[in-house]
């Protein structure tokens, strides 16, 4: 199966409340990325979307990460509607090493024009993390009834970049989410997306004519999604070699590097 | 072997049915798709009238010209207009090459009005196709079927083919809405690439019962071809899935047209 080596960005650890899958148990899921040529997965956790104890969610995160370092990149979990977030943020960085943070602003109860995103936005530029907002983890459509949540409106990014040009930042999942024209002005100003959710036939191409092959992450969402479903995109959309290295690692690698 | 049972011409680029078909089946070949359904013309209409119906099944055989050894055709048709209806299935399926009837979102399918269209579908060996979702968040519109509908429509009509489209969308739901029906097969098509979904639907209902269909161009042929190739099922039951499935259904109808199946 593994026909070049990959960055998914869109991992997640634990379970999901509403579905068991087979690939929910960390052993499990590292070998399916293994066999699928995956070389680094970015992982966040599922739990830090339900569990308001932040702190141990990325304790646990971490840990698990710890066991396969060759492979689990953490994306520690942030909750910016809980009092001292910015100790979470604090120990993601100085105690886990994560590189990156997660937030699920639906599930939390704010939006991105919120006075804390552009706190963190400022926080996490002065600490080089990337900041991966998740647009949404279900079609609104087939939400729980107990658990519906809208998508994540990202229009107030456009300032937040504005403001803190250096952010490094990854919008995972954001299709439906996303007006028409938003994934140009976005990724204009600096924002990159992932391909999980990216449809329509030839898709993915016609999503890097808009944006460019620089902005746009390989990613899976695993373990909710197909893996295959995001791989064949690839070939679908025929980007060339240069376009399909950029976006399968090269992208993924700059977002990462130390500035 | 990949047969696709779930594709339109609304949103692909180009001018002409042609032009768009010629794009499609580009993209088809670079995922190995062999054959492919077609239904619906150049855009969507939600609640055709009796002159949209046939204008939007000519795009169809307009686009199909080129490709009969390709691509089969589903005829438009609408529980709203049922004798224009019956009239697009003479001219389409009857006298024409189509080999299935699509049914939309104009009227629900367990409504009486539409038996005498699924009666004659199921004369001629057409499959029948229905859009259907269970839509949790308030968008179901007045004459959208879910997968509950179409059970009814099934007790009425044992004989038919009924294609239970999206397989509800909820697919957790729309398995089991059907699951009591045998005459009822599910499709795979326009859904988010949800891990579970096509071994669930095995393990429910049987692969038999399991269609392969994408839904392009509004959703990528490769995020709808990875839930079957990745699913946790066997080979031969991916096999059913991806096209023996289609072609066994579509086997009689094929052959009363004197074309190999
Ligand atoms: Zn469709």
């Amino acid at each position: 199966m593994a026909d070049r080596p990959l960055i998914d960005t869109n991992v997640y650890l634990f379970r999901w409340p509403f579905r068991r899958v087979t690939v929910d148990e960390p052993a499990a899921l590292v070998r399916l990325l293994e066999e699928q040529g995956v070389v680094q997965a970015w992982a966040g956790s599922l739990e830090g979307v339900f569990d308001r104890d932040v702190s141990g969610v990325n304790q646990r995160l971490a840990a698990v990460c710890a066991a396969y370092p060759h492979l689990l990149a953490p994306m520690g979990s942030l909750n910016l509607a809980l009092p001292d977030w910015q100790d979470d943020l604090r120990r993601c960085h100085e105690l886990y090493g994560m590189r990156g943070v997660r937030l699920h602003p639906n599930y939390h109860g704010y939006t991105l024009d919120a006075p804390a995103v552009r706190a963190l936005w400022e926080a996490a530029a002065q600490l080089s993390l990337v900041v991966q907002v998740v647009a949404l983890l279900e079609d609104e459509r087939t939400q729980a009834p107990a658990c519906a949540v809208p998508h994540v409106a990202l229009a107030p990014l456009l300032d937040h970049m504005r403001a803190v040009p250096q952010a490094r930042v990854q919008v995972l999942n954001a299709q439906r989410a996303l007006r028409p024209g938003e994934a140009e002005e976005l990724a204009a100003a600096g924002v990159a997306f992932d391909l999980a959710t990216v449809e329509g036939a030839g898709g993915v191409g016609s999503l890097v004519e808009r944006i460019g092959p620089q902005r746009l992450l390989f990613g899976s969402f695993q373990p909710l999604f197909y893996f295959e479903s995001a791989r064949l995109k690839l070939r679908e959309s025929s980007l060339g070699a240069w376009a399909e290295e950029q976006i399968c690692v090269e992208n993924a690698r700059r977002l990462l590097a130390a500035a | 072997m990949i047969w696709d049972l779930h594709c339109h011409l609304a949103g692909l680029p180009g001018r002409t049915p042609e032009e768009r078909m010629a794009r499609l089946m580009e993209l088809a070949d670079r995922m190995g798709i062999e054959r492919l359904c077609l239904y619906m013309g150049l855009e969507f209409v939600v609640r055709p009238t009796p002159e949209q119906l046939r204008r939007q099944n000519d795009e169809v055989l307009q686009a199909l010209a080129h490709w009969h050894d390709r691509a089969y055709g589903f005829c438009y048709v609408s529980g709203e207009h049922v004798d224009a209806s019956l009239e697009e299935i003479e001219r389409c399926v009857a006298e024409g090459p189509m080999v299935g009837i699509k049914l939309w979102v104009a009227r629900r399918c367990s409504d009486a009005a539409l038996d005498s269209i699924v009666a004659r579908a199921t004369e001629l060996g057409a499959v029948v196709f229905q859009h259907t979702w269970f839509k949790q968040d308030g968008t179901q519109l007045a004459g959208e079927s879910t997968p509950l509908d179409l059970a009814t429509l099934a007790v009425r009509h044992p004989q038919a083919i009924l294609v239970c489209g999206h397989t509800g969308g909820l697919w957790e739901l729309g398995i089991r809405a059907v699951r009591a029906h045998p005459n009822i097969y599910v499709d795979l098509a326009g859904s988010d690439p949800t891990r579970g979904m096509v071994e669930m639907a095995v393990r429910e209902l049987g692969a038999q019962r399991v269609l392969y269909g994408s839904d392009a161009p509004g959703r990528s042929f490769a995020s709808q071809l990875g839930k079957v190739l990745a699913a946790e099922i066997t080979a031969q039951q991916r096999q059913l899935i991806l096209g023996a499935n289609l072609r066994r259904l579509l086997g009689p109808i094929l052959r009363a047209k004197g074309r190999e199946a």
